[in-house]
């Protein structure tokens, strides 16, 4: 270790890859002082000024504010609050164009200053070594200050690591054309930026501290070196000029000669870097209780005619800057936020000035030509390798390019994409004119995109399966708690309360009372006997209604009776049936199928072969009859109920013909008999059944389908000679 | 008598490498990533069942049996290229029953029209709408996967998408379209 102290003592420092050497252009503005501008009309406080978070909002508008008094604040350590720049009056909040190439809108606040630039009360601190660890920190976290080099990261969370810290290394390497925004500062306020570097000196008591300034700021190092000439511990180290120096990771390798590894902070290898203006506005912070509400702008270009550093308060517009500095083309604007190298062109000049900003550049058309003027020159990549060369990272950037056009995010990942600090270099120096950075940009916005998309796909499907789960679950426990009911209410039935007895005996009352029901149906054939014997005869209608009911039901249980009958003596069928039809329409209906009946008896003799088939047959036929008959009787007052019963009786014509057409042989013929006598049976039953009930009338069309079925069976049957025997047999008894 | 002696000796290391293969493949089996999963881990997750399946992982498994690669809507032409990658198949066009319109949104309820029927609460996937029985209902923005299973459900139609607005932290560079504002 002591031989990295010994190298920078003799001033042999490291360097890194690459690098090119720009155009400093930094003459524009080095001879001037900084000035202090005047307080613009309105100031513009974007809430979001570092990387993290914004701090809540603790203002509303038509408040009035005092300099330095907090405007948001949070416990989160994230956010960084913002401060009034100056005493007047929040007269919106509501978003604007923010300070970001994308030229979106974010939430502002707007304040119309009152020109008297009244402070809130403040307390200076006279003696910073009275002050704890941890109020330092309170009061940088409190004042709202976050990296003023550029990327903006909270300083606090910088400070409060707990890592050993070896090296302190102050960044004032601004090596960036154009920018002298650190150089003037050194120059002006070296006491300040010393007291600053004391105090990070007290909380983070590093081994060294190294001042990292490149060697072309001849004054600032001047006035440096006399600033620190007696304190050891602090080593002004004058750098080569070459452009990034500054950038973090490069500034620790010319240093100490140790390479950050990629995803790693450098606090983790002992070491801190603070921007110098950092820490002027940490002793401003701690000292004199000024929080972070101005800082020093570089507005340069060619295009001005005063080009000059300046004071200004955050949240100024830039054209209002501009104006100060004599910009004169009014029309044709091109401004850049940040240097040329990594800044980005404005889409308005009302973008307010944040905590990062450190230029703002108004370039001729002959310096940097306006990308929305000329449109894009670039020319296929010749493979020339030059962008590697000059990348400080060591990075293969043509490859990079052509993978991240094909938007190859895998390659991307592997060439390391992620170490690439953006610094231009490799664009610089292409002779294709290639915005080789563009692509870069683009690419990593995707992959941060990508990979937003995948954390919230993958927390979209946790949450899926835990509600499946719990869907699952719930069910579970829905059903274990029916289960649990239902013996809880047997157990409450068996306890012998009296309560459990009323419902008890309820319960039976109802059991009993389907009971009751169930076997009226069943067995209603001797109760509705009774009934009809006994007519009430009273005047009133509803008992001729319960009446007439009762002669139906008894009409009813004649032909399940006739069904009974049937089997034992058909012939004496009509008989029987022919009484209990005494209505009128029940009659006409019985008359016309005896004819129809009749009517195919004669048909099916004079078809018949021999005499055997002809007693089949007519046994068929009057079977049919029978159903027939009993049918018409039956559904007296049912249409529906007739319709039907027409339809069973065209087909057990339909069933009876075809038997006759095909019967060949006497065997086969008493097989469709019986057939026959069992459709003949499913459509009495039907008949029978379905008077009164929708339900009833499918079940029995279904017995229907099935009966036909086994009549088709029975024919296939009917093929097998042994099996026609039996069935013989069968008939035999049958009739 | 060498020729035999050579078989013996060569028969005898087969058997040996044999039997040390057939140990290793045991003891080192590795689990293969099956199909599906890895279907699964390239799928949206809306779990927005716009391909036919109830979720992303059935349609996965049905994709892992040959079921068509096109048919994840708010996937769009990335999932499927990504899916056909996977599977080594040309990348077919989406399945044109779906809208190609997958921009990111998010589902809304109109507060002041809902009346706390419950619906949209059983409809949504992964639990993302707050609220209960006769009590107004809301949407949790940041749960929402923009499947819009809920805006069928409702019986007073007082739910709809809302494009997620673009901020600067999930704003995309585009260097062909770079908003060009007129400056002042």
């Amino acid at each position: 270790m002591g031989s990295v102290i010994e190298r920078i003592k003799r001033a042999n420092f490291w360097t890194f890859h690459g690098g090119i050497h720009p155009p400093e252009q930094k003459f524009l503005t080095t001879d001037k002082p900084i000035r202090a501008v005047s307080i613009p009309e309105q100031l513009i406080l974007p809430l979001q000024q570092h990387i993290g978070i914004a701090a809540d909002l603790r203002v509303k508008i038509g408040d009035k504010v005092l300099k330095g008094q907090a405007l948001t604040q949070s416990m989160h350590p994230m956010a960084v609050p913002i401060h009034a720049p100056t005493s007047g009056t929040i007269t919106a909040i509501k978003d604007a164009v923010i300070a970001h190439p994308s030229g979106l809108s974010e939430l502002c606040l707007f304040i119309t200053p009152d020109g008297e630039d009244t402070w809130q009360e403040r307390h200076i601190c006279t003696d910073v070594s009275k002050l704890s660890h941890n109020e330092i920190i309170d009061k940088i976290s409190s004042a709202g200050i976050s990296g003023m080099g550029g990327a903006g990261f909270p300083t606090q969370v910088k400070i409060s690591t707990r890592d050993k810290i070896q090296f302190l290394i102050i960044n004032a390497a601004e090596c960036e054309p154009y920018i002298s925004a650190d150089d003037l500062l050194i120059r002006e306020h070296s006491p300040s930026i010393l007291d600053g570097i004391n105090i990070l000196d007290r909380i983070l008591s590093p081994e060294h501290i190294l001042i990292g300034i490149e060697n072309n700021k001849p004054e600032a190092i001047k006035v440096l070196q006399q600033a620190t000439a007696n304190n050891e511990k602090i080593q002004v180290c004058v750098l080569p000029t070459k452009y990034p120096t500054g950038g973090e990771k490069q500034l620790i390798q010319i240093l100490t000669g140790q390479e950050v590894p990629s995803g790693v902070f450098p606090s983790s290898l002992g070491i801190v870097m603070q921007n110098i203006a950092t820490c002027f506005a940490i002793a401003d912070a701690v000292i004199n209780d000024i929080p972070l509400i101005k800082r020093v702008v570089t507005v340069s270009g060619q295009a001005l005619q005063k080009p000059q550093n300046v004071w200004s308060l955050l949240g100024t517009p830039v054209g209002f800057l501009l104006e100060q500095c004599g910009y004169p083309n009014k029309d044709k604007k091109h401004i850049i936020m940040g240097g040329p190298m990594m800044g980005y062109s404005l889409p308005s000049d009302q973008v307010p000035v944040v905590k990062t900003t450190n230029c703002i550049l108004a370039p001729s058309e002959q310096e940097i030509s306006s990308p929305y003027s000329t449109g894009t020159k670039e020319v296929e990549c010749i493979r020339c390798g030059q962008c590697s060369d000059v990348c400080p990272s060591q990075l293969l950037p043509q490859e990079l390019q052509w993978s991240a056009k094909a938007k190859d995010h895998q390659q991307l990942d592997k060439l390391n994409l992620f170490d690439c600090i953006e610094c231009g270099a490799c664009a610089y120096v292409c002779p294709s004119q290639i915005p080789l950075v563009h692509y870069y940009r683009v690419a990593k916005s995707e992959i941060r995109q990508q990979k937003q998309l995948d954390i919230k796909a993958e927390h979209a499907k946790v949450r899926f399966e835990a509600r499946k789960e719990r869907l699952a679950r719930d069910k579970i426990a829905r059903e274990e708690k029916h289960k649990a009911a239902a013996q809880a209410r047997k157990a409450r039935m068996n306890s012998g309360t009296s309560e459990a007895k009323t419902e008890k005996s309820a319960v039976a009352a109802a059991l009993a009372r389907v009971k009751a029901k169930k076997a009226q149906q069943t067995q209603g054939s001797d109760s509705v006997a009774a009934q009809t014997v006994a007519p009430p005869a009273d005047n009133e209608q509803k008992s001729q209604v319960s009446a007439a009911i009762a002669r139906a039901k008894a009409k009813k249980l004649a032909a399940q009776k006739n069904v009974a009958t049937y089997k034992s003596e058909p012939e004496n069928k009509l008989d029987d049936v022919k009484p209990t039809a005494d209505d009128k329409k029940a009659k006409i209906a019985a008359a016309v199928a005896k004819a129809k009946a009749r009517k195919l008896t004669e048909k099916n003799n004079d078809n018949a072969v021999d005499s055997d088939l002809a007693v089949d047959d007519n046994i068929t036929n009057e079977a049919a009859v029978l159903a027939s008959q009993a049918e018409a009787v039956v559904p007296a007052n049912d249409k529906k109920a007739k319709i039907a019963a027409a339809v069973a009786k065209a087909k057990a014509r339909k069933l009876a013909e075809k038997n006759n057409d095909n019967a060949v042989d006497s065997d086969l013929a008493v097989d469709d008999n019986i057939t026959n006598e069992a459709a003949v049976l499913a459509s009495q039953a039907e008949a029978v059944v379905p008077a009164n009930d929708k339900k009833a009338k499918i079940a029995a069309a279904v017995a229907k389908a099935k009966a036909r079925k086994l009549a088709q069976q029975q024919d296939k049957l009917a093929a097998t000679p042994s099996e026609e025997k039996t069935n013989k047999h069968v008939k035999s008894e049958s009739t | 008598m060498t020729t035999l002696l050579a078989i013996l000796v060569l028969g005898c290391m087969a058997l040996v490498f044999g039997a040390i293969l057939g140990f290793a493949s045991v003891k080192f089996h590795v689990e293969g990533d099956p199909l599906a999963e890895q279907v699964d881990a390239i799928l949206p997750q809306t779990q927005c069942g716009q391909c036919g399946y109830p979720g992303c992982k059935p349609y996965a498994e049905a994709v892992a049996n040959g079921e068509a690669i096109n048919k994840c809507a708010p996937g769009g032409e990335d999932t499927i290229k990504k899916i056909a990658d996977l599977m080594g198949v040309e990348p077919p066009p989406l399945d044109e029953n779906h809208d190609t319109d997958n921009s990111p949104k998010v589902a809304f309820i109109i507060e002041e029209d809902c009346i706390g029927c419950t619906k949209c609460i059983q409809a949504c996937p992964v639990d993302a709408i707050l609220g209960t029985t006769k009590q107004m209902h809301t949407i949790i923005a940041d749960e929402c996967t923009g499947c819009d299973l809920c805006i069928d459900p409702c019986p007073v139609d007082c739910i709809i998408m809302i494009p997620i607005a673009k901020t600067p932290q999930n704003w995309q560079w585009d260097l062909n379209n770079i908003p060009v504002v007129q400056l002042d």
